[in-house]
């Protein structure tokens, strides 16, 4: 039984982890947007070059940031979790 | 042209040996004190060794240690830089020297202006250390990037100054700017102003590490594919790492050349941008008129 307790945990903390970065989509599609419309500034303005890869890169680190949280949590699910999750069953069937 | 002299030399190799030496003292740390790993090995920085104080323990771990290394290597390198500098004079290492000190002064100016242009060591103090811990990775060391106890002290001292210069307007309008523009929101924006360092430090420390991760992935799954590939050769012909020649390195230069030194700029960017437009100049000048005016009428 215990065994099957302990499997379920880890089974649900890498679903859980899978599902977390469904939140991947987000930043990828919002990035893909802001550099495909700095590319089109820069075709149009070419000595614009410079100003605009920055902006660019720090619009593309904020969108990031909902990714980022999605990874952090992920990790969390893998790494840290179980570990937490199996020692607080262990200490309740005792 | 005088002879430069011989002890004048002497100074500057020694000081470009003590430069290299805390990359190799690391290296030599983590030969003889880290046990070594069998197959896929993702972990925390290494536990060296526990100071116990009478109300905490604190682990020494190997981002800490790491760390002072870089700090090292740096102080070095800026010592290597200006040891023997002059005006007018212009040697390799000198024009060096100037160009980081002018481009970093440049950045400073242009993003946060003209009032903080004080801010450009920290600014190149932060953008050297983050990009040199990153990079120490491709020395085989543990990147402490990668440890979210030490983005997370960075981005708590970037905190500390958004908030100072948002209190030089007077405590009473920095606590006016959380109920803006609807008192209601007042909840809405303290969670963001705490956002602001949870994601720069997630930011970079979650970039440094997924790479670790996908690298760590790629490689085993690689070890994988050429086991099965050359699996039926006997001996020791069976183990060559036919697929993990390439590919990795391909990897690396991305996530360890590429993404390091662009988390570097971003997180001095994001300083720049947050401490910069957390203070409100043309407010901060009424203010102190307003103050001189009742001072000089007052007394």
């Amino acid at each position: 039984m215990l065994e099957l307790a302990i499997g379920i945990i880890l089974g649900c903390c890498a679903l859980g982890a899978g599902v977390a970065m469904i939140a991947g989509i987000g930043p990828g599609i919002g990035e893909g947007n802001a550099v495909a419309k700095a590319l089109e500034a820069i075709g149009r303005q070419p000595e614009c070059r410079g100003t605009v890869t920055t902006t660019m890169l720090m619009g593309c680190v904020v969108a990031e940031t909902t990714g980022l949280y999605a990874l952090v949590i992920a990790i969390l699910l893998i790494f840290v979790a179980p570990g937490r999750f199996v020692k607080i069953l262990l200490e309740n069937v005792k | 042209m005088t002879e430069p002299k011989k002890s004048f030399q002497a100074a500057d190799i020694a000081l470009l040996a003590l430069t290299a030496l805390p990359i190799a003292a690391g290296i030599a740390l983590k030969v003889l004190l880290i046990p070594a790993s069998e197959g896929i090995d993702i972990r925390g920085a290494f536990i060296f060794f526990t100071v116990r104080l009478p109300f905490a323990e604190i682990p020494v771990t190997e981002s800490q240690i790491n760390s002072w290394l870089v700090i090292l290597t740096v102080l070095f390198a800026c010592l290597y830089l200006t040891h023997g500098i002059r005006a007018g004079v212009k040697t390799r290492r000198q024009l060096a020297a100037e160009w980081v000190v002018e481009k970093c002064e440049g950045l400073v100016v242009e993003n946060m202006g003209e009032y903080f242009a004080g801010f450009s060591p920290f600014i190149a103090a932060v953008m050297v250390l983050s990009a040199l811990s990153s990079l120490l990775s491709l020395c085989g060391l543990f990147p402490p990037t990668s440890d979210l106890n030490v983005t997370a002290g960075w981005a708590i001292l970037v905190f500390i100054l958004i908030t100072y210069y948002k209190m030089k307007c007077g405590p009473l309008n920095y606590l006016r700017t959380f109920t803006q523009p609807v008192p209601f929101l007042t909840p809405l924006n303290v969670i963001s102003e705490v956002a602001t360092p949870v994601s720069m430090a997630f930011r970079h420390f979650g970039n440094i590490l997924s790479g670790t991760v996908i690298s760590a992935l790629v490689a085993a799954g690689l070890q994988g594919l050429s086991h099965i590939v050359l699996g039926w050769l006997p001996g020791k012909l069976g183990q060559f790492p036919l697929l993990q020649v390439g590919l990795p390195a391909a990897l690396s230069i991305y996530f360890d050349l590429f993404s390091a030194l662009l988390q570097a700029f971003i997180f001095a960017m994001l300083t720049m941008l947050y401490v910069a437009g957390a203070f409100d100049y043309d407010l901060y000048v009424k203010r102190r008129e307003k103050k001189n005016k009742s001072a000089t009428y007052g007394g």
